[in-house]
């Protein structure tokens, strides 16, 4: 069966996202932001002004790092732009998401169900996530613009917040829905049935390490 | 006598045609993978991909926006000769790294590990790596840019000679068990494995498996070469797809380079060169020639020989 697509503002209505369902295509249009780690601490730890109005300006919150530069004159390049791994930023998300509105964040490899269901669906938001990993060029085409870049002196390039002007940027795949499911846990399931199967004729490493064992007071061999 | 400039001019152009362009054994091997695919999410990224190298090739931007972290092997022939010597080599390939992560653009992956500086350029401390290997005759060099991405799907694990090959295909399935989920080792992948040497050697083989070979290569050993088969094979049984999503394609090809370890031990590596496969060759001649291409050809014969000299007049006579 082929996936369903979508278009989809990046100030979406609570509806809108009602209707989204796991495994849907998501093309975007609209501003979107990009924060990681180094906005997250900055603007929740050291309690700097976000420089945007959040959430009337963008509702949507891009874990990326463009590969972009500044130009001398001051105008921006943006060739391609991929996400990076979310599950690191679980930390400062749910204060992320009260503070910013934010309602879709969009990173790779989606979040647990555990943090869908106790912050995600509370906050009315959900996870998209982008495809690949790797469609840096797809999605670089659907940059019309490159409207700001915030912190990047503090930041750093990589860091810094890019705000993005988007027009059918995509593909995006929908990774949580408003149950608190989660996509990729879906998949998981469905994979865990074969592991028996794979490792058959396989045994334990003669040498174990810790974290094969929690008990610190074991030995490894 | 290789001229300097010539040597910075073709380390710029590798550096872009590395971010941009798909190997093509990488994309014939992904064909393959999308023609057989049937999951419905897997198979719908397959295809995005593909239309993905197409859309960089067209526009001439980066294929992912995670562009790795650039290195470089280089390669001399036993005459090879670079005007300024090797020194110079080392600058003229920092500032190609440097040059290019501004004109293509590539992201400046680069930063000190713990002030988390950044130069925005990829250029740092040990950055980019530049390895070297040599070759018995010739008066050429070879560069050869990686751009590696992926903080996923590499580890590494003592193991010993009674772990045998079941311990090996155990701690192979671990890795892309434990990467595969949730696709972080962005699969399907060229995996790596490092078997043998010291540990530091043990990883640097397997991570040369997986980015210095191509796709459909086979080791010289005709029992790896089989292994390098089977363990293709077992990857691809275990039912994950790209992403992570249910699918049968996770091991675009797997790759094995053996060195010699410790008689006690069987160190073991595995690395994962990610849905953007990106590299790019380039041998340079004396007299200005230069041919692109994008198989590394690294592992020659005197790359694995395992006697005491080398005599390769001798070997060619048998």
């Amino acid at each position: 069966m082929k996936p369903r697509e979508i278009r989809l503002s990046t100030t979406p209505t609570p509806e809108a996202i009602a209707e989204l369902r796991l495994g849907d295509i998501v093309y975007l249009d609209g501003l979107m932001y990009t924060a990681r780690e180094g906005v997250y601490m900055r603007a929740l730890e050291d309690k700097a002004n976000i420089p945007m109005e959040l959430p009337s300006e963008s509702a949507a919150n891009f874990h990326c790092s463009p590969a972009a530069r500044i130009n001398a004159d001051g105008s921006f390049d943006m060739g391609a732009v991929t996400a990076t791994a979310s599950f690191r930023f679980a930390k400062w998300l749910p204060e992320w998401m009260e503070k910013t509105g934010a309602k879709l964040i969009i990173g790779k490899g989606g979040m647990t169900s555990k943090d869908y269901k106790s912050y995600f669906v509370p906050n009315g938001a959900v996870y998209l996530s982008t495809v690949g990993y790797g469609t840096g060029a797809l999605l670089g085409r659907g940059v019309e613009n490159v409207e700001a870049v915030h912190w990047n002196e503090e930041l750093g390039l990589a860091q810094a917040i890019w705000v993005i002007k988007c027009n059918k940027m995509g593909p995006f795949i929908v990774a949580s829905d408003m149950n608190g499911d989660c996509l990729f846990e879906r998949e998981n399931a469905k994979i865990a049935q074969n592991i028996e199967r794979v490792y058959e004729g396989t045994k334990p490493a003669v040498l174990k390490r810790y974290g094969e064992s929690d008990d610190r007071s074991d030995e490894v061999i | 006598m290789i001229p300097i400039d010539l040597i910075q001019k073709t380390a710029e152009a590798l550096m872009d045609k590395a971010a941009i362009e798909i190997p093509e054994d990488y994309l014939d091997g992904l064909k393959k993978a999308a023609e057989t695919e049937n999951g419905d999410l897997s198979s719908f990224v397959l295809k995005a991909m593909l239309d993905n190298y197409e859309a960089a090739k067209e526009d001439r931007r980066a294929m992912c926006g995670d562009t790795g972290v650039p290195r470089w092997f280089v390669k001399l022939g036993n005459d090879a000769r670079v005007e300024g010597g090797m020194c110079a080599l080392e600058t003229a390939l920092r500032r190609a790294t440097a040059i290019s992560t501004n004109s293509v653009p590539l992201r400046p992956n680069r930063v000190h590990p713990l002030w988390r500086t950044d130069h925005n350029n990829n250029v740092g401390i040990g950055a980019p790596e530049i390895e070297y290997g040599f070759e018995p005759e010739g008066e050429w060099i070879d560069l050869i840019t990686v751009h590696k991405g992926g903080l996923f799907g590499t580890d590494y694990r003592m193991l010993f000679p009674s772990d045998g090959i079941q311990g090996i295909k155990r701690f192979y399935l671990d890795s892309l068990m434990a990467f595969g989920k949730r696709g972080l080792a962005c699969q399907p992948a060229i995996i790596g494995i490092g078997l043998g040497g010291s540990k530091d050697i043990c990883m640097t083989l397997g991570k040369r498996a997986s980015v210095l070979r191509t796709v459909g290569s086979r080791n010289s050993d005709p029992r790896i070469a089989e292994m390098e088969e089977e363990f293709k094979e077992l990857g691809n049984s275990i039912g994950m797809g790209a992403m992570g999503f249910v699918g049968k394609n996770m091991v675009i090809d797997c790759n094995i380079e053996v060195g010699y370890c410790h008689t006690g031990g069987m160190p073991m590596s595995v690395h994962a060169f990610c849905l953007s496969s990106r590299r790019a060759v380039a041998r340079i001649y004396p007299d200005g020639r230069v041919e692109h291409r994008t198989d590394p050809d690294w592992f020659t014969p005197y790359q694995r020989r395992e006697t005491v000299d080398w005599e390769p007049i001798r070997e060619a006579a048998e």
